[in-house]
């Protein structure tokens, strides 16, 4: 019995750092609508300013407190930099691009880090005054996670205080509502924004200089964090910070009983208690469907076929790739063909957000599904390199379908959160269902049949299927369940009221664009060789992302010039020090200069050059 | 006091405004008349800044305010009523009028929160109470109380009539008339035109996004026939 009080302490404990983080993600996005990547960035920033005020300063019990306060405002002003330099001017773009930009910021707050701090883990001294355990009920506990089971809940009130007394709380209250009647009255919106974002800023900060004593700081607590954030304010629903509260507590709890049971399943378990609220509770537990949708939305182009110039453009291009193995340069066919296999991933996200509006962050669990099925029906069923190649797919859209059942139930960010908790589950199973998937090693020694191992023979290969695939996209794009699919998205009332089963079709366009991906999968896993955990990961399916908007969500060709644009980036950066950095300010100069992306800019400028033929 | 110039504003790139032009005078009240998708809507938006006119003046007390942001229109003294009443249904009435409150200004008529409660009682019984479940007409006395904490000297009321009980409306009347004799002008869109000719100095008709008429209701009544063109009658 008392073992299992402990251990709901413990769980309380862990229930009250994940609260601050998370409400003030959760203020953050109520206000801003920014779904904020670089949330995580905050905390873990907190944790290392912490980290060397303690040490340089060791200044007792005082020094200890006021540190960890100090950092916090440290962090908030951090935050309200990055408010005011990056996310004030990108408020009337899309979400997407906002949640890039802030991926832009994690990137370069890594570099940042890892420059001031180093790569090795730091272990902070345990707080002075709290560093014993206590025995409650024959148990040990730590003093400290006593401290913060008081003060989480403290937290909690002071933000209700503020929200409910004050007139910024009101003010901000009233902005997650309505923001544009707020600015009717006569609110600056610019000064509520930077502020909430500060107040958000140090309670990520607090979260992570409170951490210290308890964890080591390393450069790995930003992307450790953000998914279990994410997940916290989703189920509290987003904006709402006693949701907030709520769901951290539920998560941290169960967490720390569920690992009892079944040690395995920290990985997994918020994913799928996000997944089970909401299939019951569609906005989380204290939102509502106004928290839905972010910022302001702009009315898309119709698609058009292709013109003479693209018809030019697209047959040079096809011309070029055919042409390529004529060099006979192995690194340049290799780059190629990941250019090709980034091609149909980017384009398989666009169907489905582009096309379909609906927006994936988890993307890369089909594109890994695909990946791993080839790679175990070779190595277990036995199956050569083109019925595996089949066989990937199929299963991408089988795991497709039954993700999709659910997530075509909602929309807008909470329909992203839960492809995110649908790909963290799928990445939390391979990685511990070690004797099919390898876990962390991977499975190793997928080659291409002999037939097609050649570099050019492979290559060739993967031109036709990705090629083929990408035709085939575009048809569908152009199809009338295109148009369906196209009109849902535009507007899903009238498109229901004209008597269409919008979600069986946006059901059909989640599992065909999953498929897609695990076409590319496929492709991957025999030029690579191996598969290994990290092509399902967020980190990849953000790299989806960033590969549809550097090239522009409006246009088919968008997916396709973002996704070279990616490889090729990638390809020369990773080579430097300190590439993160440099990676992460490409992001950003792109987000700020081009909000429409590459093509969408590329397009701006063309039409600026030749007005006359634009207005004709 | 507000004079509008050859406003032309777009949605996308639909036209929606052609170049409309009217004027309200200090404490006069001008009815804007049209039937729905008019552009009567669009017309306000425009001046207050939250739609953004392509081209065209909107002068306020001798300051071109077109285009600048709807905070520091607000801030000029411009008061908007919006149509769908949009109160923040989460918050308190109370919370409410403390979101639209501003420093009392002196060139403004004075509207303190008491004066507000007199003035819709319902509103004083209610204060602690969140706007969402309150009543249509409730809701909309709170966003024209709301407005008015910001002590403006002109009131964009935008269709203030619609969706509410014919009881209200005869409320409402009496309130138009009292913010007048307070001493503010109001630009007053409206479909309903037995109720802007009872509020209202003058009217200004507008069609497809074109003023057709602009004049007293007299003329209006002389000639019934531009009423039967443009409005619902």
């Amino acid at each position: 019995m008392s073992f299992y009080f402990a251990q709901l302490l413990t769980g309380l404990a862990n229930a009250s750092s994940l609260f601050l983080i998370a409400s003030g993600l959760s203020i953050i996005f109520g206000v801003t609508r920014v779904v904020n990547f670089a949330h995580g960035s905050l905390y873990m920033l907190g944790a290392y300013l912490s980290y060397t005020l303690i040490t340089t300063l060791d200044l007792g019990i005082l020094g200890f407190w006021g540190s960890v306060v100090a950092a916090a405002a440290i962090v908030a002003v951090i935050g309200g930099a990055i408010e005011v330099l990056v996310l004030r001017r990108i408020y009337r773009s899309p979400e997407l691009f906002q949640l890039v930009a802030t991926f832009g910021v994690v990137l370069i707050v890594q570099d940042v880090a890892l420059a001031i701090w180093g790569p090795a883990d730091m272990l902070g001294p345990r707080a002075p005054g709290l560093s014993r355990a206590v025995r409650i009920f024959g148990e040990p506990i730590p003093q400290y996670d006593l401290a913060l089971i008081v003060i989480g809940p403290l937290v909690l009130g002071l933000i209700l205080l503020l929200f409910n007394r004050t007139r910024w709380g009101i003010l901000v209250r009233a902005a997650t509502e309505d923001r544009a009647m707020v600015g009717a009255l006569g609110v600056n919106q610019r000064f509520l924004f930077t502020s909430a974002f500060m107040v958000g800023s140090f309670l990520a900060g607090l979260g992570g200089a409170l951490q210290v004593p308890r964890e080591s700081v390393s450069l790995l607590m930003d992307m450790s964090i953000i998914g279990e954030a994410f997940v916290v304010v989703v189920i509290g629903g987003m904006g709402s910070v006693t949701g907030a509260f709520a769901a951290a507590i539920i998560i941290s709890v169960a967490n720390a009983f569920g690992v009892l049971v079944f040690p395995q399943i920290s990985m997994v378990l918020p994913f799928l208690v996000m997944a089970v609220v909401l299939v019951v509770r569609p906005y989380g537990l204290f939102g509502t469907a106004a928290s839905a949708h972010g910022g302001a939305t702009v009315p898309e182009a119709p698609l058009r076929p292709l013109s003479k110039v693209g018809i030019v453009v697209a047959t040079a291009l096809f011309a070029f790739l055919l042409a390529a193995p004529a060099q006979d340069d192995t690194f340049i066919l290799v780059l190629l063909t990941d250019v090709l296999i980034a091609m149909l991933f980017a384009a398989s996200l666009h169907f489905l957000m582009g096309i379909g509006g609906m927006v994936s962050f988890g993307h890369a669990a089909y594109f890994g599904l695909g990946a791993y099925a080839a790679a175990i029906a070779v190595r277990d069923l036995g199956l050569p390199m083109l019925p595996a190649m089949v066989f990937g797919p199929v299963m991408a859209a089988l795991g497709a379908l039954v993700f999709g059942w659910f997530c075509v139930r909602l929309s807008g960010v909470y329909l992203a959160m839960l492809t995110l908790a649908a790909a963290q589950i799928l990445w939390g199973v391979t990685f511990q269902w070690q004797w099919l998937t390898g876990g962390d090693d991977g499975i190793l020694g997928i080659w291409p049949a002999r037939w097609a191992s050649g570099n050019a023979t492979f290559y060739y290969l993967a031109l036709a299927i990705c090629g083929g695939a990408l035709v085939l996209i575009r048809q569908l794009a152009h199809s009338p369940f295109g148009f369906v699919l196209r009109g849902g998205r535009d507007s899903p009332v009238r498109a229901e009221a004209i008597g269409i089963d919008l979600r069986a079709h946006q059901w059909l366009g989640f599992t065909i664009a999953g498929a897609f991906a695990g076409v590319a999968g496929v492709v991957f896993v025999f030029s690579k060789g191996s598969v290994f955990p990290e092509t399902l990961a967020i980190g990849h399916s953000i790299d989806g992302l960033i590969m549809v908007l550097l090239g522009g969500v409006q246009a088919l060709a968008g997916p396709l010039v973002g996704a070279a644009a990616f490889v090729l980036i990638e390809d020369w950066v990773t080579r430097l020090e300190y590439w993160r950095f440099i990676f992460g300010a490409i992001i950003l100069v792109i987000v700020l200069v081009a909000p429409d992306g590459i093509a969408g800019g590329l397009g701006r400028l063309w039409r600026l050059v030749r007005p006359a033929r634009a207005a004709a | 006091m507000l004079e509008v110039e050859a406003l032309n504003t777009f949605y996308g790139r639909a036209h929606i405004l052609r170049d409309v032009a009217l004027t309200v005078g200090g404490n006069e009240v001008v009815a804007l008349l049209g039937r729905n998708g008019a552009g009567k809507s669009t017309t306000m938006k425009s001046i207050m800044g939250l739609a953004r006119p392509r081209s065209g003046r909107v002068v306020f007390d001798g300051a071109d305010i077109a285009g600048a942001p709807p905070f520091r229109i607000c801030r000029q003294g411009l008061g908007y009523v919006p149509e769908d009443r949009r109160v923040f249904a989460a918050l308190t009435v109370e919370e409410n009028l403390e979101v639209g409150r501003r420093p009392p200004r002196e060139d403004a008529p004075q509207f303190p929160i008491d004066a507000l409660y007199q003035l819709f009682p319902n509103l004083a019984e209610r204060r602690r109470q969140a706007a969402g479940r309150l009543s249509g007409g409730e809701q909309q006395m709170l966003t024209i109380a709301r407005t008015l904490m910001g002590n403006p000297r002109l009131l964009l009321l935008d269709e203030p009539s619609e969706g509410i009980a014919p009881r209200i409306v005869e409320e409402l009347a009496g309130v138009i008339a009292g913010l007048k004799r307070q001493g503010l002008a109001v630009l007053l869109s409206e479909q309903n035109l037995h109720f802007a000719r009872l509020v209202s100095d003058r009217a200004v008709i507008i069609e497809k996004g074109e003023v057709r008429f602009a004049g007293p209701f007299a003329t209006l009544e002389a000639n019934p026939e531009i009423a039967q063109a443009y409005l619902v009658v």
